[in-house]
């Protein structure tokens, strides 16, 4: 169909193209005439063409940028009419497009055109027959409402009252999505007397998909609220939600609990909020406890700092316990993406005694994840309570997984190599992992033993090629002498990962003497790796090393018995001349 | 349900997981239910005396007893505890489902309050988070119901309780009310198919029976059906709600109201649109039909309606699409047939020539269908010209032999309708493909022009600077006056030759557009 269409359409589009062209039009007079144009324009293109929604919504979008097109703020109001009827669509996003364009443009319209064009197009959309006009309304109301009359004001707020009891719950999820924007642009006069009171109808509607959107407005609208009043008008609402009989609500308030912790202060903090955050983390749903657990930190950093230590260890610190050994393995690993971060706001003697234990177990457990988040979170630990405590108690930890009788469970411990040197520092490297990371090399998993390569290519780019020198190199090339093939073969996997970490100067004089020795090898498998190494190292070597030494090497290779000896030897002397 | 988002990370760390995810997954199936946390310490049950063993007067007390006893819930997640007690409620549901079902005169007036007391306490909760975000109804396991061996019987107490003789709505309705149905309906999105299927039952009946129910419960569907398109597209009991909806449908009266046209083009329409369609499609086809055979009026903006939301890449659905549009066309009117009978056949047209060689076999199987035969044949000097294009194209070129094959069967059977136009047809047939050729060149050379003007309108000093060397070009071309240089001199200028043609087009057409 559309490809029928086409051609008609291809004309509203030409004679647009013309007008943009025209942009830099300054006279006035001028200006009225184009802006009728772009008018005629704008509903050609909206009466003509398409219901198809990725047109609408592109439409949507596009006309928000649309200002200065129709002649600027002054004809603004011209784009109102096709951006009204996007905002009754049933596709969601062409509406929500439409609705942030509206938002945009109110802002340019001038009082009197807000009252006379904008504010009337608000009023139809909120008492529009079909739910789709109304919840577009809803998020109309707070952009208008600063910059008109007292009496509009008044229609205004009568109008949000009537869509937050509306009879359809899309319309009251819309409005009670908008509460909190919508309070924060009244004068506190109306927050107390209207804003409350849908506030509560909200927080109690039979639908909990309204509900839990109230519990976001709540922050809002307490921040809005004198402390003294927060007791009385917003508290009781927020205790309901945060033991509300559907898991949802209760998700949200965990997921919302550090804003709510601000915005309520700290005196309700330590009165209603602990308790509160202890039930949420001993909440019957997995889902409920692990966005509580991923509050944890926060929510102990934002307490009070004078009886903070003496809150988290008598009411905290239980439920963190319980959890480390939770059944669900979200959970388990929330808290370990967060539990680290406890360190700093207890202590070096409250993370040793009451912390570690909590550490080592999450390090032990048996998801990855959780390992994971607990590994890569170290460094707050070592700030607290110092390199050599920690390697004194976590090391056994890490040591044992990576000597693990699943190759899998290595695989991922080497993955967390570079990530710990770089935490604990070269020298604390050397003497407790070194031997590790060495040992992987003749692993008798392949895997293993390129992510070991891998693993020392990463290890030399963070600690410098004079320490790979030193320390790396000579064992690698140690290996050379194996009387095991494969081990012989990862030394020149290594040395294809080092050379360009370790610069021309190693490479040449070190590594290059041992691989041109190896070509001598008696295995095939070797000696081809052997003409591919070469070929890797090439562009690390200088040319003279290149020409004397390398080329005869590849040349005799070439002629080997072997045929796949042959073919890479030829290879890299053809990438190589 | 939101949890999973952590999820991936792990997936890259270690190739465990996805086992142990799974795993995970098979040790907690058939659990859920958030109902437990209602209930802190169960109380321990003892058995009362059996309804049939105690004398008549005494019967409704002990019925009485007998149905607060069954509101103490258990946690059957932990499945060592309270055993006895559990046992203890299942019997004595058992007892009252027997007891509401077989004997006379028990529904007493005083007796509804606890009956349904009881009712909601057990079977209203909040329906747990999904253990599988990613629930793929077709190919998952669904959670079952973890208290399922209680509530099984609960439901069964409440069916047998709205069918029993004596069972009066008047009295019913002060406790089964709004509250209750929309509590109802929030339970159809469970997961597990055989607390729906009560579901489904009970719904119907409570329709049946409470007339001043019915629009709300209609409405209420209504709600859950736009929240399903627009805003979640997530819930489970679609198929069971279009269940109830299909003999609802039936029985509306003569003319429909515009709110049952309004649930029929925004509501049900719309619902085709739904990625997971294939798990009710059946359902809601019937309720379409069901409403074109209540008004054939409805034909023309239904088939429209279907052809907007025609699926464009999905074949799986576009197969069922063509299967719906059979089953309107079992059922169409002539009259009607011929309204719609044009963009009709431009999709079908199109579908026949699909590279899906399941799509293509469904729509050609149109032409079995001895109605369908005769509505085309009726209609052949329209219909004719729109598929002939189609039709003849892929006798010759599409990929499948059996489709081959179809398509020689249906080009007979309407050379056989109209003899004379189907050779004019194949006579115009080349000519017809060389000016759709040219017309597809011709659009494209609009657009290249389109988008030449696009680049003279950006901003002004890119273009200086795009022509001072050009022109530096051209003065150098004249001075070696070389051909190759020639032939890119020409190249440069001939686009703004089309600039220019462009241009007087649009001048030319821009006192229309006022």
């Amino acid at each position: 169909m559309a490809g029928a269409d086409g051609d008609d359409s291809l004309y509203p589009i030409a004679v647009l193209i013309d007008e943009l062209r025209n942009e830099d039009v300054q006279n006035d007079t001028e200006t009225q005439l184009y802006s009728l144009k772009m008018y005629s324009i704008i509903h050609i293109f909206y009466n003509t063409i398409y219901d198809e929604d990725e047109v609408l919504l592109a439409l949507a979008e596009q006309l928000g940028n649309f200002t200065m097109l129709v002649g600027g703020p002054e004809y603004v109001h011209c784009l109102l009419p096709p951006l009204e009827s996007l905002a009754t669509v049933e596709e969601t996003v062409v509406r929500d497009k439409a609705v942030e364009s509206l938002r945009k443009i109110s802002q340019e319209h001038s009082p009197v055109d807000l009252e006379v064009h904008f504010e009337p197009l608000v009023k139809r959309l909120a008492s529009g027959d079909w739910f789709t006009s109304r919840t577009s309304a809803c998020g109309l109301f707070s952009v208008c409402y600063p910059r008109v009359s007292s009496t509009v004001k008044a229609e205004i707020r009568q109008h949000f009252r009537t869509l937050c009891s509306d009879d359809t719950p899309m319309v009251r999820r819309a409005a009670a999505s908008k509460l909190g924007e919508f309070a924060k642009v009244l004068e506190p006069e109306y927050v107390k007397s209207d804003i409350i009171s849908l506030f509560t109808a909200l927080a109690s509607d039979e639908q909990d998909s309204v509900r839990l959107l109230a519990v976001e407005a709540c922050v809002s609208i307490a921040t809005l609220l004198p402390q003294e009043d927060l007791e009385t008008l917003v508290m009781p609402t927020l205790r309901q939600a945060a033991e509300d009989k559907s898991w949802r609500v209760r998700y949200m308030v965990a997921d919302k609990f550090s804003e709510l912790q601000k915005a309520v202060g700290s005196e309700i903090t330590k009165n209603d909020l602990v308790p509160a955050f202890q039930n949420l983390l001993k909440d019957c749903e997995a889902e409920v406890r692990a966005a509580a657990a991923n509050k944890v930190k926060e929510f102990c950093e934002n307490l009070p700092e004078d009886n903070r230590e003496q809150i988290i260890m008598t009411h905290i610190l239980p439920c963190v316990k319980e959890l480390v050994s939770d059944t669900n393995q979200h959970v388990k690993s929330a808290l370990a993406s967060v539990i680290m971060g406890l360190s700093t706001i207890l202590g070096k003697d409250n993370t040793i005694e009451h912390l570690l234990p909590l550490f080592l177990a999450q390090l032990k457990d048996e998801c990855p994840e959780v390992r994971l988040n607990i590994i890569s979170n170290l460094d707050c630990v070592n700030e607290v309570i110092g390199i050599r405590q920690l390697s004194q108690s976590l090391l056994p930890a890490i040591v044992e997984l990576a000597e693990d009788a699943k190759w899998r469970v290595r695989l991922a411990i080497i993955e967390y190599m570079p990530l710990l040197a770089g935490q604990l520092g070269v020298e604390f490297f050397d003497e407790k992992l070194n031997t590790l990371c060495m040992a992987w090399l003749i692993d008798h998993v392949y895997a293993i033993r390129e992510a070991a390569t891998c693993n020392l290519m990463k290890l030399v780019e963070k600690f410098g090629a004079e320490w790979a020198q030193n320390t790396i190199v000579p064992k690698v090339l140690g290996m050379a002498n194996d009387p095991n093939y494969l081990h012989r073969m990862t030394t020149l996997f290594c040395i294809n990962a080092l050379s360009e970490a370790c610069g021309q100067e190693i490479t040449t004089k070190q590594m290059l003497p041992v691989v041109l020795k190896m070509s001598n090898d008696q295995v095939a498998n070797v000696r081809f790796n052997v003409a591919k190494s070469l070929q890797k190292i090439g562009p690390v070597l200088d040319s003279n090393a290149l020409q004397t030494e390398v080329k005869p090497v590849l040349e005799k290779l070439a002629t080997d018995s072997d045929m796949d000896v042959k073919y890479f030897a030829q290879e890299a002397i053809t990438l190589q001349s | 349900m939101r949890c999973s988002s952590s999820k991936p990370t792990s997936e890259k760390v270690d190739g465990f997981t996805r086992k142990s995810v799974r795993k995970a997954q098979r040790q907690r199936k058939s659990q859920g239910s958030s109902q437990y946390r209602t209930q802190s310490a169960p109380v321990e049950l003892s058995p009362l005396p059996q309804l049939k063993d105690t004398p008549s007067a005494e019967q409704q007390e002990l019925f009485m007893q007998k149905l607060n006893q069954c509101c103490v819930l258990f946690d059957f997640l932990d499945s060592v505890t309270d055993l006895k007690s559990k046992e203890i409620k299942r019997a004595t549901l058992n007892e009252l489902v027997e007891y509401v079902s077989t004997y006379r005169g028990v529904l007493v007036e005083s007796a509804y309050p606890d009956i349904t007391n009881m009712i909601c306490t057990n079977i209203f909760r909040a329906l747990p988070p999904s253990d599988n975000p990613d629930f793929d109804p077709e190919e998952d396991e669904p959670t079952l119901e973890v208290s399922w061996p209680h509530m099984q019987l609960v439901y069964e107490f409440l069916l047998r309780f709205l069918e029993n003789p004596d069972f009066q709505p008047s009295i019913a309705k002060r406790h089964i009310d709004q509250k209750f149905v929309l509590q109802l309906l929030e339970l159809f999105d469970s997961e597990d198919p055989r607390e729906r299927d009560f579901l489904k039952t009970i719904l119907h009946r409570i329709y049946g029976k409470f007339l001043g129910l019915r629009a709300f419960i209609r409405k209420q569907i209504n709600n859950i059906f736009l929240q399903f398109i627009y805003e979640t597209e997530h819930f489970n009991g679609v198929a069971e709600l279009l269940e109830i909806l299909g003999s609802i449908i039936n029985g509306f009266a003569l003319p429909l109201k515009a709110e049952h046209k309004q649930f029929l083009m925004k509501v049900l329409i719309p619902l085709h649109t739904a990625k997971s369609l294939a798990l009710f499609h059946a359902q809601l086809a019937y309720c379409v039909v069901q409403f074109l055979e209540k008004d054939p009026t409805l034909t023309e903006p239904v088939i429209r309606g279907l052809l907007k939301v025609w699926p464009k890449t999905c074949s799986q659905k576009e197969v069922m699409f063509l299967g719906e549009i059979e089953e309107i066309l079992d059922v169409v009117e002539p009259t009607q047939f011929k309204k719609v009978q044009e963009p009709l056949f431009k999709q079908i047209s199109k579908c026949v020539a699909n590279a899906h060689f399941q799509v293509a076999e469904r729509a050609l199987y149109f032409w079995n269908n001895d109605y369908i035969l005769s509505l085309i044949e009726e209609n052949i000097d329209k219909i004719l010209p729109i598929m002939f294009g189609s039709l003849y194209r892929i006798s010759k070129e599409h990929w499948n032999p059996t489709i081959v094959a179809l398509v020689y069967n249906v080009l007979k059977t309407l050379m056989e309708m109209n003899c004379t136009l189907f050779d004019e047809l194949t006579s115009s047939y080349k000519a017809e493909r060389q000016r759709e050729k040219k017309k597809e060149q011709e659009r494209d050379e609009l657009w290249k022009k389109l988008d030449q003007f696009k680049l003279g309108n950006a901003p002004l000093v890119q273009n200086n600077s795009h022509s001072i060397p050009s022109v530096q070009n051209n003065n150098n071309n004249n001075n070696n006056n070389n051909s190759n240089n020639n032939e890119s001199q020409e190249a440069t200028s001939t686009p703004s030759d089309k600039d220019l043609a462009v241009t007087v087009e649009v001048e030319d057409s821009t006192p229309c557009a006022k």
